[in-house]
Parts: structure tokens; sequence; C-alpha cells
């Protein structure tokens, strides 16, 4: 066969023109495709953030009294409070404060809600219907009314304008959320009640007013009106301390010896498998491990943030390690020669030079770490963190629970009209903190990042 | 920088200290854990009883099914294991050896109330009046027919009887880690097994397993996801947790009752249950607050009638068993394996 110069080149510049229709058609499918998925996924995320935003942002409103309280001196019979005598020790002292304030725990406090609504509606209330009017403000509430007293006694004796919570169903019934057609039968509030409710909200003594007891509460089982996210939160922030304060100079300082000073040998080479194995590992087993070494042998307290936290920083070091290495490893060669060939001693190469640089991708790395642990719920139902506290935390050794655990305690919860409004605004209290840290950690890459 | 360096050595090594030490001290905060149909009862009386009581803390109350609670509550005696353990059902006998074995030997019952297990449905679909034998006969794995056992050929309830919706049979119910289970398999199945009298007594226990049957590890929000779900299903559920959910549920009558706080506390409806909760005597003169919690408890204002917990969905006990209980509670009667 023999073709001319001529023939050939004709003949590859058809086979080229042949392909290249099918070569641009494999370009824009693979285009296509790239495209397709980018908006399925961001098509999910946005139905996931606006059916959690749908659901969860009529929840940080509230339906709230404001109501004006006699603190009848007729029902607060109290002694004055008592004052530290000299000569009395403090522990004597104390004993005295305390059985005052049992006291004034056992005043009637529910009576002066009892008349402020009374006051309120501008009608006489027959002790027959005293459980409709109870069902109207939240349970939990004669206790803050006590707590306000507790502060200031001078209040005895005064009529107080107070913010007073609703009770939930109340909330439910307000919000419409439920059926406001079902039948008596079916509702879960008494047709006097939601007769009093629906008049109290037309003539403004209801209002849905901005919760603040969503953030400064705990959480509540006996008025859920009231339950509140302070303790989880400040579970949270106890666990992410120590997280923080154990995981990342750990992590950094076994990455920083690993990859500048270790020798390169089989037990390196095992650690380092053990290290990316150790981040493979479900988190729920960190869980079952806290469980027996910390609570079992150590003796450490069930339910607190401290065990939690020393969970979560186990489960955090593997990430953190792997980031540092890598950050470590993607600055030059050179920096180090150069160090050295100047007469930097590796220890002063490593401080002064390397890591510096690589600090934006440490500090990505520890920040994504600690914003997964902050997540991270598994292990802790494991080490006892999701039980119903009602306190808020004072230090990492108090029981606590933590804000995924809380998301996942109201999702149970049994009064699901209520509270699946309350499980959402609790997602997104959740990913507003996590965005936040993740925005830190662009920020933080983005002002010490150099370009090479 | 060498000092700075040493100073967050010393700080973080102080800070494990204390963390070790400080656990060692006495714990002043009750722990609490197990069923989930307690829970609710117990989270109440925990939050009464620390707004009440200024000079202790509100215990703390975990979950984990009355199977989970009582091995936890028999890990052993200790600070760091937990002072009661609620449970929906007697405790077993393997149990209380268990406890012993690891030297929790004063366990102390206490009852404190009943609960209801009602069947019921979505509120859009049919209305069901059930007997025990048509949830046995819905939920066997066997059944006589002609004789000789055979597979179970029900796929409806108008199947089972003409009287019944005609809808696809499937059923909720707790899986076993929940003692709500075995009331469901003593008030329900068994009865109902002993009405199909062909059936010896150990097949009764045996469910089919087509799918038919659903089983529930998780708790009564889960059971209502599935009814969401599948909307022909029946389930089971507490009668607190049907009662707050009225808008969604309906609830179904058993042997023409239906089940109320007034028929479960005369007995009239039969699917019912005492509740309890478990003391541990060894830790009641080292945390501070477990006897008076436990009295709190039981006193007529907390869980009686017109109490928190009758409100919440409690059926309060009669006052012969109140008075039982306490008596109980304060002579230390202690529960032995040979029960």
């Amino acid at each position: 066969m023999s073709m001319t110069i001529e023939q050939r080149r004709q003949h590859r510049l058809s086979t080229i023109e042949k392909s290249l229709a099918r070569r641009h058609s494999k370009e824009k499918r693979f285009r296509f495709m790239g495209l397709a998925a980018i908006v399925t996924g961001m098509t999910l995320v946005a139905i996931l953030f606006a059916s959690i935003l749908m659901r969860g942002v009529p929840a940080f409103w509230q339906a709230t009294f404001t109501l004006e309280v006699y603190m009848d001196p007729e029902v607060i019979q109290l002694d004055a409070r008592p004052v530290r005598q000299s000569g009395e020790s403090q522990a004597d002292f104390e004993t005295r404060l305390q059985s005052w304030q049992t006291q004034v725990g056992l005043v009637n406090w529910q009576s002066l809600l009892d008349s402020a609504l009374e006051h309120a509606l501008g009608e006489e209330v027959e002790s027959r219907q005293l459980r409709d009017l109870r069902a109207l403000i939240a349970s939990n509430e004669r206790f803050a009314l006590r707590d306000r007293f507790l502060a200031d006694p001078n209040l005895l004796g005064q009529r107080v304008e107070t913010k007073l919570l609703a009770d939930a169903n109340v909330d439910v019934w307000l919000k419409g959320n439920i059926d406001r057609n079902l039948p008596d039968a079916r509702q879960q509030l008494s047709p006097q009640t939601r007769a009093w409710a629906d008049r109290l909200y037309a003539e403004g003594v209801i209002q849905n007013a901005f919760s603040t007891s969503l953030f400064l509460n705990s959480d509540s089982r006996s008025s859920a009106a009231s339950a509140g996210l302070a303790g989880a939160f400040m579970g949270s922030l106890f666990m992410m301390l120590i997280v923080i304060l154990l995981s990342v100079p750990l992590g950094v300082a076994s990455a920083i010896y690993l990859e500048e000073f270790a020798p390169k040998n089989r037990i390196t080479d095992l650690i380092e498998i053990n290290i990316n194995n150790l981040a493979a590992v479900p988190s729920i087993v960190f869980g079952l491990l806290g469980a027996s070494i910390f609570i079992g042998y150590l003796g450490l307290p069930i339910s607190a943030p401290l065990v939690g936290g020393l969970v979560l920083t186990l489960m955090t070091l593997p990430t953190i390690i792997i980031a540092t290495r890598a950050s470590l490893r993607s600055i030059p060669p050179s920096v180090r020669q150069a160090a050295l060939g100047i007469g930097a001693s590796r220890v002063q190469t490593v401080f002064h030079h390397v890591l510096p640089l690589a600090l934006p991708g440490i500090l990505t790395g520890s920040i994504l770490g600690v914003a997964q642990a902050l997540g991270e719920t598994a292990p802790l139902l494991l080490i006892g963190m999701n039980a119903f506290v009602a306190n808020v935390p004072g230090t990492p050794l108090d029981q606590s629970t933590a804000l995924p655990v809380q998301i996942y305690l109201w999702q149970g919860n049994e009064l699901r009209n209520f509270f699946e409004a309350r499980t959402s605004a609790a997602i997104i209290v959740l990913l507003a903190l996590m965005l936040s840290l993740n925005a830190l950690a662009i920020w933080l890459r983005k002002k010490f990042e150099t370009r090479w | 920088m060498n000092v700075t360096k040493r100073t967050l050595g010393v700080a973080v090594a102080a800070a494990l200290a204390t963390g070790v030490s400080t656990a060692a001290m006495a714990r002043d905060t009750l722990q609490i854990a197990g069923s989930s149909t307690v829970l609710p009862f117990a989270s109440i009386v925990a939050e009464e009883f620390g707004n009440t009581y200024a000079n202790f803390n509100t215990p703390v109350v975990g979950s984990g099914g009355s199977g989970g609670g009582l091995r936890q509550f028999c890990q052993g005696v200790g600070e760091n294991t937990i002072d009661i353990a609620n449970a929906s059902r007697p405790i077993r006998s393997g149990e209380v050896a268990s406890c012993n074995e690891n030297g929790v030997n004063e366990i102390l019952e206490v009852m404190f109330g009943y609960d209801g297990i009602v069947f019921a449905s979505r509120i859009d679909r049919g209305e069901f009046e059930l007997t025990p034998e048509h949830v046995f006969k819905a939920a066997a794995a066997k059944l006589p027919q002609d004789g000789q056992l055979v597979d179970n050929p029900y796929t409806r309830w108008s199947e089972i009887d003409a009287s019944l919706p005609d809808q696809e049979i499937v059923l909720v119910i707790p899986a076993s880690n929940h003692g709500t289970r075995e009331v469901f398999e003593e008030k329900v199945i068994h009865p109902g097994c002993e009405s199909v009298a062909e059936i010896e007594d150990d097949a009764c226990n045996n469910l089919r397993g087509d799918g038919r049957i659903v089983e529930i590890a998780g708790d009564y929000t889960e059971t209502l996801a599935r009814l969401d779900a599948q909307a022909d299903a029946v389930g089971v559920f507490g009668l607190s947790f049907y009662d707050q959910n009225r808008d969604r549920l309906q609830v179904a009558t058993v042997d023409g009752v239906t089940p109320s706080l007034e028929t479960i506390g005369s007995g009239e409806y039969p699917v019912s249950r005492p509740l309890f909760f478990y003391v541990k005597g060894e830790h009641l003169d080292v945390i501070p607050g477990l006897a008076e919690y436990t009295e709190f408890f039981l006193n007529e204002m907390t869980s009686g009638y017109g109490s928190p917990l009758e409100d919440a969905g409690l059926i309060p006990m009669s006052d012969e068993e109140r008075s039982e209980a306490i008596e109980q509670f304060q002579a230390r009667t202690v529960v032995t394996p040979a029960e």
C-alpha cells in the first residue's frame, strides 16, 4: 500500500475530524454530569436547610404573658432573710440561709400566678376551673417567680410586671401547630383554656415574644415551654475546651515529631498506619472505650463533660495529626535546607521556619477536627451524656448533656407538636456554631496563607 | 518561651490531676438511669425535687431501657455507678444475682404507679376494636389450621375478624430491651394464645418474621415515625404518649374497653403494668438526697391524684399500695434472688 504524503495528511486529518465530534461530546457530557451533580447536591442541601429553617425559626419566638403579679404579703409570709451575725460560723449561717430558702420554696407561688391571671381576665375563676386556668402558664414559672423574689426580697407587697412563658400546649394552640378544628377530645387543652388563650392573645396579654429562655434555661421535662439549651451549650463548651487543650498540643507535637524528627523505620511506619486506621474507627467505638477506661477503670464521673472531652480528644487526635503532617509535608524542603545551611539546628529549623509556614494548614485541620467533635453524638450516648440534666453545669465534672445529644433527646420527647419545632431550633443553633467555627478556619487560613 | 512552655505543661498536668482527684470526692447529685417509660415521670420528679429542696441538686435521669438501666445499676457500688434504676417491669432473679455478684446486695424495690399500654393507629385510618386473640392471630408465626400448625396465613385485619378494618397487618411493637415488650407478651399475646387452644406454651412467643411485625428498639417517637411511613400500621404506645399526641393517633379498645386513667386504675382495661424504681441501699448514707428523693417521689403530692405525674399520664396507686410502698422502703426491705 502506498500513499503520498498528501494522502497521509488527508487521512490523519479526517481521523482527527471524525474523533473531534466524539471528543467534544464526551467533554460536554462530563461537564453536564458535573454540573448535574452540583445542582443535585445543592438542591438537597437547600431542601434540608429550608425544612429546618421553616420548622425551627418560629420556635425562637414563644407565646409569653406580660402579667402584673402582686407579691401579696398575705401569701408570702416569711421571716426576714437571715443576715450573718458576728461570731456565727459560715456553716451555721449557710444552714440558716438554706432553711430560709426552703421556706421560700414552700410559699404558694402558684396562687400568686392564679390571681394575676384572674386579674388579667377580669373575672373570678371558680375553683373547678382552676385546672384550666393553670394550664395557661408553664408550670415552672412559679419557680421563676420565686427566684425573682429570692434575688430581691424588697418586692414584697409590690405589683411587679412579669414576663411569663405560656404553657407549651398554649404555644402550640396559638401558633396553629395543632389543627384548630379538631374535636375537644383530640385537643390537648380544654375548651375553656383555649377560649381564654385566644382572648388574652387578642388583648395583647399574650404575645409572641423572642424566646430568651431557649438560650438561658436548661432542659425541662415538667414544663416543656421552659426547656432551653443553656445546659447543653455549657456541656459542649466544656468538652470543646478540653478537646482543644488536649488534642491540639498533643496532635501537633506528635505530628511534628513523626514528620521532622522520627527515624524512618518500621516502627514509625507501624505508628503511621495505626494513626490512619484510628482516624477511620467509628466514633461509637471511642465511646465504648471511654465508658470502660475513663469511667469503669479510672473512676471518673458518669455524664461529665470531662469524660466526654477526653473521648472526643481521642477521636480528634488522629484527624489533627494527619492534617498537621500533611501541611508540614507541603512546605518545600528548600526552606529546611536553607535554614540548616545557615547553621540553624533542626529544632530551630522546625520552630522558626517550617511551623510558621505550616500554621494555616494546622489551624484549619484542628478547627475542622474540633467542629467534627462538636457535632459528635454517638460516643456521648455511651458515657451517660444522654441523661436528663436540669442544672447548668458549672464545672467539667458536673453532669451535663451536649448540643447534639440535646437534639436527640428533644426529638424523642413525647410532646411532638411542641418539640418538633424546638428540635429544629436546636439544630439551627448547632449549625450556626459549626458554620462560625468553619468560617474561623477559613479566615485563619487566609490570614496566615503564604503563596510560593 | 521556656517558662511559658513549662507553665503550660504544669497547667495541663494539674488540670488532669484535679480531674482525677475531684472525681474521688463525694458525688452530690443523684444519678438515675433506665426505662424510657419511666424517664418522663422520673425527670419530672427530679426537676420538682431540685426546685423544692434548696440543699439538693436536681438528680440526673438517663435512659437505656429497663434492662440497660438495671445492668448499669448492677455494675457495682461506688460513686461512678448509678444510684437508682428505673424499670417498667420487676427485676429478674438473674439480674439480682448479677447485682449480688458485683457487691450490690441492698436492692430496694419501690413501686410508684401504673402505666397502660395502648394500641393506636393513625387518625385517618380505620378504628380498631381489638381482643388479645385478634392481636395474637395477627402476630403469631404459626397458627393451627385443620388440626396442624401452618405459617400465619393472615395478611389483612379483616381476614382475622370481619369487625376489624380492611387494612394490611403491620404491628409495630417494642423490642425486647423494653420492659413494655414483656407486658405486651404477658397481657396480650399469652391470653390470646390460650384462646387458640391448640398451641403449646413455648410456641406462644414465636412471632412472625415476614416483616409484618416491626420491632422498635428506640422510643415511641420512632414508633410514631413508623406509623407516618406505613399508614396502615398499628403501634404499641404508652398511654401517656398517646395522650400527648391525640391529634394524630386514635386508640384501639381492648376487649371493648377504652384505655384511660379511670379504666386502667380500676383494672378494667387489661393491658397495664406497675412501674418501679430500684434504689441502691449501699448508697443511701453516701449520696445526699437519695432517701429524700425516694420519699418525695412516693409523696401523694408528687405521684398521687391531681399531681404533676398524673398530668403526665401516670396512673396513681391506691392509698393502701402507697402506704405499703413507703413502709417497705422505710423498713429497707431488700430484694432477694429467690423472688
